[in-house]
């Protein structure tokens, strides 16, 4: 039998497989379909540190093989999700949990992770939102700035902190080493690509705020290199993300390079998408001659 | 909630544009008329959340209108073919007792108050459509015996406007309202109203998820931020913000 689980800068995971940020709400939405203990970890959606409605509909636009999200961290802000949210999901969830914050300054995102610190079992910070102004991706497309925030976050909390990168830059991989000088634990790759539609009818954008952030199947190739050039460029781990649909796009993303691989928009096209995949990647790595999901995979080894 | 193989036993059009599909499969979990289901195509990435027009533990009913990839989609699919569904989805009306509900339907937001009309038995229903051609299920509401009342913006059948024209034309007396439509004729509805009269009203937004997982639709209502997927698409009117 396959050995699937898998350290994250420490903490042990009985699979690789993590509902992405934003998909999973903050965990309970998926209870009719599996139970949630069967994942690896799950991914909170995006937290800021004061409660935000988000952005005006319509925040949805439908694409080939994929879609254009707009929702702009809707979220009842960081209180209320220690308050409310992590406690509800602890009572019927216990495997680790993954924060995902997002701030307007680097004071936001250090006061952010310092609150949420002791609910959670990883901070994954966000640098990468396309959906806000003046914040969220600002972050993420210059070096220094994520470098900052990524000290600021690290001098609160002993806990891992995965920087979230965007895919919105020239080259991730020097954003992806700045990030790991300031001491970052692990990185996840990648967040969407800044994307649009146009209602060819109504001679306007699809989405009210005009443009978004496109995740799903197309982005997988992309998303797969990005993992692949920073992966062998960095020294802590990477979770992979972006249009991965299946077992064999899971071992993909790992044999980039990443350690672990977070799940998207796929599932909510198949809310049980995650379930199928942690059953069918044992079956897949056993076919593939592997006993482990460990570093036997990667292309390029450190 | 849950996915689920539904066999297609019809799929015709009734009106422009507008389709009628009934589906056969386990759909025992849809409880109140106004629920949806989100439908999985082939050759498009999200799902289709589409209403229910009527349904009973076996099957289930959707009207449709073909407005894009995937509606169009929809209509080119056969009988005997299988659909996977995502059921039972959204709140749905909460049917309360009145001496004189008025049901309000807009285009293809006519569908859900067919099953809704047949739970309050004694509804009066204005229906509104931009044309006589675009009009579905006259007869059908008048079977339940409900009165019912036509708009067309043309004037090709009933009152010639909108459906607060036909109102006000046929002196509607109502001590309650239940309405689905584009969101002009809803909004119209209740300033006419002046909050005189209570109601429910049902929403419709562009979906991700359609479960509440992504925050794909949702509207700022006064009770708060509110999914259209999940806590409505129904709402009450004194929690709308217009």
């Amino acid at each position: 039998m396959v050995d699937t689980r898998v350290s994250l800068a420490g903490v042990m995971l009985q699979n690789p497989i993590i509902p992405a940020s934003g998909v999973y709400g903050f965990g309970g939405e998926f209870r009719d379909f599996y139970d949630p203990n069967i994942l690896g970890a799950i991914c909170l959606k995006g937290t800021t540190l004061e409660p935000r409605f988000g952005n005006p509909t319509p925040r949805i636009a439908e694409c080939t093989a994929g879609m254009i999200n707009s929702v702009g961290l809707q979220n009842p802000g960081v209180d209320a999700v220690i308050a409310h949210e992590i406690p509800a999901l602890r009572e019927f969830y216990h495997q680790p949990i993954i924060a995902n914050i997002s701030g307007f300054s680097v004071d936001e995102y250090r006061e952010c992770c310092r609150r949420i610190d002791a609910h959670v079992d990883i901070i994954e910070v966000n640098v990468s939102c396309p959906n806000v102004h003046n914040g969220g991706m600002t972050f993420g497309t210059d070096a220094h700035c994520a470098a900052e925030v990524t000290k600021a976050v690290k001098s609160v909390t002993k806990k891992p902190v995965f920087i979230k990168l965007t895919p919105n830059v020239t080259d991730i991989v020097p954003i992806a080493r700045a990030c790991e000088d300031a001491g970052a634990d692990g990185l996840t790759l990648v967040n969407t690509f800044l994307g649009m539609r146009i209602d060819i009818h109504r001679h306007r954008p699809v989405l009210a705020n005009v443009m978004g952030g496109f995740s799903g199947p197309a982005i997988f190739p992309i998303a797969l290199r990005m993992v692949y050039q920073v992966a062998n460029e960095v020294h802590i781990p990477v979770m992979g993300c972006g249009g991965v649909r299946s077992a064999s796009d899971v071992v993909e993303m790992m044999m980039a390079g990443a350690t672990a691989v977070q799940i998207g928009a796929a599932t909510l096209r198949d809310p049980i998408l995650c379930k199928t995949i942690i059953e069918e990647l044992p079956v897949l790595l056993n076919k593939l001659g592997y006993e482990r999901c460990d570093n036997s995979l990667r292309l390029c080894r450190q | 909630m849950k996915t689920a193989l539904f066999e297609i036993i019809e799929n015709q059009p009734i009106a422009h544009d507008i389709f009628r599909m009934r589906l056969v499969g386990d759909a025992h979990g849809i409880s109140a008329p106004g629920q949806f289901v989100n439908i999985a195509l082939e050759g498009c990435f999200l799902r289709r959340p589409i209403s229910v027009s009527d349904y009973d533990d076996h099957g289930l009913t959707l009207i449709y209108k073909v407005v894009g990839r995937g509606t169009e989609k929809m209509s080119t699919l056969h009988v005997g073919e299988m659909l996977d569904v995502m059921l039972p989805l959204g709140n749905g009306f909460t049917v309360a007792s009145h001496q004189h509900p008025l049901v309000v339907g807009g285009g293809v937001g006519i569908a859900p108050l067919y099953a809704l009309t047949k739970r309050l038995g004694n509804a009066t229903v204005v229906l509104g459509v931009r044309s006589k051609e675009d009009l579905f299920f006259e007869r059908e509401f008048s079977a339940l015996g409900a009165k019912v009342f036509i708009a067309t913006e043309d004037g090709t059948l009933g009152t010639k406007g909108f459906v607060t024209d036909a109102i006000r034309e046929n002196d509607i007396n109502f001590d309650y309202f239940y309405t689905c439509g584009p969101m002009p004729m809803m909004k119209a509805l209740v300033a006419m109203i002046r909050s005189t009269t209570s109601g429910q009203l049902s929403f419709e937004e562009r979906m991700g998820c359609g479960f509440g997982a992504c925050m794909g639709c949702s509207l700022q209502m006064r009770s708060g931020s509110r999914r259209v997927c999940k806590d409505g698409p129904v709402f009450n009117m004194e929690d709308v913000v217009w």
